[in-house]
């Protein structure tokens, strides 16, 4: 398999130069490499959306229902007039290209149609063709096309290579954002059954068991309970970690990853473990156990059919308000769609912490608060007895996660976190974070294998940040607060800089947390000899 | 192509102002009525083009955050980057409008040797939109001297401030050159920077060469030829008054100056030059970062086709009650 990917000096040397032929006139390849595979029927159809079928990206004919030209022409004439963004998008870029270099993909790959303008261009140049006077009249040279089966496949292409990011919208003079965009694109693309399986699937898994990878209620049970015996093994202290249990005062949901997948699953002991210590009065649930949202990644009505087990679990078991784990996308979800699409949450109370009495009034409508947040203030107030120096072995940064930076504006939280519990501490370059952070390379549904050539080159100007700090401050823990990141990040370093790992920032807190009656530490949340402990017997 | 047809339809429109300037029968059509219909289209365009945008609703809160969330007192929060109220979106928008502060924070990335990619400031692109957008709009406040009898404080402010470096006579206005100056970086960039080239569209140049074209009428005739200021005075005012007269001493130049401003403002509100009023409809500038305090009501929000937890426990009960959770029907 690793043989078969490209290797890093290949992948570098990028041809910025944009090809002879303008545009409109080039088709996409479907590389291997460089696109995700097919939904496969079962999932479309348990959802209840159009066209299931078998068919693949690289096939010829890709099975489009009738009149699937009219479906997506109705489509977007429904959307202009339902989404302001979409509108204005269409209609007022002056393709002065301050977007073009900001994109990771443009970056990393050098295809001219990943610049963020173009990107748009793509639907937009349909928009002028049909909903225009100007391009209905003049056609291509107003800069309108007609909508063919290959402008269809170039919208796959490139509307699936995109991580709804936003950085380029950070840049752009009008603010016009690519994600939301693209958002639109897929959700057209969806009406005619073009979507892809590394979205679809968690998505219908989701919608039926409340997690991403289709985990049953004993699995999610047996999941925690395997965390909590490494707590115990680390610690001496055994946790009984509460799951759909009536009258607990807040619901705890996280990233589904937390709880299967690596290097997930440090964070996930150290949620545990921060509980545990807190005696907060709080519960999991089985039901509602996925904070992720792949409907993000489909459409605005997928968002709200996952979204709602949400409240609707927190309404069942009579909770006073909710906790979020450390999550991207997620946290898009819950700040800025969650209240809109399925609260009010009148039902539930200001989250107050039951352990500072901290009221958290920027959450006083949705009632659900980030666990950054939550745990810095915890800190502030002196609640917690850290020691920091179990931490040393790592010199860590921290990556910004696009959605927590530019779409809630969360920097400070998860920073005051870190600097808490560890001691080495270096920030990337700062064309490359906070606001400016790149992307991982994998967000919105792209990190999947057989994608695995356009992660690495979308994931390469991130790495390349931490290529920087590794060479010079000696950085080997990338730290994140995103499922999606913990990932793809670990691929992406394996790749690009493989001396360093991938972590949460809980792990940091679960590492750093002196509990009550634990037995002396000699190794981490990974079974790593703490510094000074080594050759110790653990 | 894009480059050349944009370029003619410029110069033809030129060359028939001119010709209709010079043509007696013809000069009512270009001086009186086509300016006429240019402003009706213009106002009807762009007031219609607005109401249009303003229709569509906003169904989501989606601030691009550039700047730290309002969370926790003891962490200071980004007023102006990620703003929690009003005022701040209002300050937010005064600098995005007034200062193009997202243009400004335009960086330049390069892949060296390494490889390592560098982001270098890039601040042409800003410089010159800035330099072309208040250059135009001192020169349109300057040109109300044509316009206003007695000619307004401001106006002669504005004249005087501009004209501050005087270089020989006539005097030099700083504003335009700052114009011709930023239009041409802008035209530079579009013809030689290859990225911007790839992705111009005849839509690109059009404006830029009418603007351009405009420009180089008005210095033409305001420094290499003469003109009979007072005559276009009275036409000027003729217009404004709404008892048009066309003077015999006005130049065909002015015909052409007048021509294409007719066209740049007519074909405004059909253009990417909307993005005047678009950049203040903007929902990622325009909408507070307060969205978990206050909710946002989206008008068409629908029911939709949810898994309840009932559906789940139906399906999962066994494996719920063997995993040892409690079950709402037992």
């Amino acid at each position: 398999m690793a043989e078969q990917h490209p290797r890093p000096e290949e992948l570098t040397r990028i041809d910025y130069r944009p090809p002879a032929r303008d545009w409109m006139d080039t088709k996409p390849q479907f590389r291997k490499g460089t696109y995700c595979y097919s939904a496969l029927p079962k999932n479309l159809e348990y959802l209840g959306m159009p066209n299931p079928r078998v068919w693949q990206p690289h096939d010829e004919d890709w099975k489009l229902p009738e009149g699937w030209q009219q479906i997506i022409l109705d489509g977007m004439k429904e959307r202009l007039e339902k989404y302001r963004s979409f509108r204005l998008f269409m209609d007022i870029c002056v393709r002065c290209g301050a977007c073009a270099d900001k994109c990771h993909f443009y970056v990393g790959s050098g295809d001219p149609k990943n610049m963020p303008v173009l990107r748009a261009e793509l639907i937009r140049s349909v928009y002028r063709r049909y909903f225009t006077p100007a391009g209905r009249v003049f056609g291509r040279l107003a800069g309108a096309r007609d909508l063919t089966v290959d402008v269809l496949k170039e919208w796959f292409y490139y509307f699936y290579q995109c991580t709804e990011c936003r950085r380029c919208s950070v840049f752009c003079p009008y603010g016009i954002d690519t994600a939301e965009v693209t958002m639109i694109a897929r959700e057209l693309l969806n009406l005619v059954g073009c979507n892809i399986n590394w979205v679809m699937e968690p998505v219908a898994n989701c919608f039926r068991t409340g997690n991403h990878l289709g985990i049953q209620p004993h699995g999610f049970v047996d999941s925690l309970a395997m965390a909590c015996d490494d707590i115990e093994e680390i610690t001496g202290i055994r946790i009984d970690p509460p799951i759909n249990r009536k009258g607990a005062e807040i619901l705890f949901v996280a990233p589904s990853a937390d709880y299967f997948a690596s290097p997930h699953y440090y964070t996930l002991m150290g949620y545990l473990m921060l509980f545990k210590e807190l005696d907060l009065d709080y519960t999991w649930s089985a039901y509602a156990g996925e904070g992720g949202n792949f409907g993000l990644f489909t459409s605005h009505e997928m968002i709200k059919r996952l979204n709602h087990k949400i409240y609707h679990e927190a309404r069942r078991l009579g909770v006073k308000w909710i906790l979020g784990g450390e999550c991207g996308h997620m946290w898009r979800v819950i700040h800025q769609y969650m209240d809109t699409l399925n609260g009010p949450a009148d039902f539930l109370e200001i989250p107050r912490s039951p352990i500072t009495g901290t009221v958290f009034e920027n959450a006083r409508s949705t009632k659900m608060v980030h666990i950054t947040e939550f745990t810095s203030d915890l800190i502030r107030n002196g609640k917690l007895n850290l020691d920091p120096r179990r931490n040393d072995h790592w010199n860590v940064t921290f990556h910004d996660s696009c959605n927590p930076a530019r779409a809630m504006g969360l920097f400070e939280e998860p920073r005051y976190v870190i600097k808490a519990t560890c001691r080495n501490f270096h920030e990337m370059p700062e064309n490359t974070i906070r606001e400016q952070t790149f992307c991982c390379g994998s967000g919105a549904g792209l990190g999947t294998d057989e994608n695995f050539e356009m992660r690495m080159r979308g994931g390469f100007p991130r790495a390349n940040a931490v290529r920087f700090v590794h060479d010079h401050f000696g950085v080997n823990m990338l730290a994140c607060i995103c499922a999606i990141d913990k990932a793809n990040l670990s691929a992406l370093m394996e790749y690009w800089v493989p001396e360093v790992q991938v972590g949460g920032i809980h792990e940091f807190v679960g590492n750093a947390l002196v509990m009550k009656g634990e037995k002396e530490r000699t190794v981490d949340l990974r079974l790593n000899p703490l510094k000074g402990k080594e050759g110790s017997d653990a | 192509m894009k480059v050349l047809f944009s370029l003619a339809v410029v110069a033809v429109f030129s060359a028939l102002a001119y010709l209709g300037g010079s043509a007696a029968g013809l000069r009512t059509l270009f001086g009186v009525i086509v300016p006429y219909a240019a402003v009706a289209v213009f106002l009807a365009g762009v007031i219609l083009r607005i109401l249009a945008w303003a229709r569509v609703p906003v169904p989501f809160r989606i601030p691009t955050t550039c700047g730290q969330q309002k969370s926790l007192p003891w962490i200071r929060h980004a007023r102006l980057e990620s703003p929690f109220t009003f005022w701040g979106v209002l300050g937010r928008m005064a600098l995005e409008v007034l200062l193009f502060r997202s243009l400004f924070r335009n960086t330049k990335a390069e892949l060296r040797q390494g490889p390592r990619l560098t982001y270098g400031e890039e601040k042409i692109l800003w410089l010159a939109a800035i330099a072309f957008h208040y250059s135009f709009l001192v020169v349109f406040l300057r040109h109300l001297r044509f316009f206003m009898e007695p000619v307004p404080a401001l106006v002669r402010l504005v004249e005087a401030t501009d004209s501050f470096f005087q270089i020989g006579a006539p005097i030099l206005y700083l504003t335009d050159v700052f114009l011709l100056a930023g239009l041409l970086v802008l035209l530079y960039r579009r013809l030689f920077d290859p990225q911007v080239r790839y992705i111009s569209l005849a839509a690109d140049y059009f404006p830029l060469f009418l603007l351009l074209g405009l420009a180089l009428s008005g210095v033409l005739m305001r420094y290499f030829t003469r003109v009979d200021v007072v005559a276009v005075k009275e036409m000027a005012m003729g217009l404004v008054t709404f008892r048009p007269v066309v003077p015999e001493t006005v130049s065909p130049l002015v015909f052409v100056h007048l021509f294409l401003l007719s066209t740049l403002i007519a074909y405004f509100p059909f253009s990417k030059l909307m993005h005047l009023g678009g950049v203040f409809l903007s929902p990622t500038r325009n909408l507070a970062n307060n969205n978990r305090a206050r909710r946002h009501v989206n008008p068409w929000n629908y029911p939709v086709k949810v898994h309840t937890y009932e559906e789940w426990e139906e399906e999962f009960k066994d494996k719920i009650k063997m995993a040892g959770l409690p079950l709402e029907k037992e």
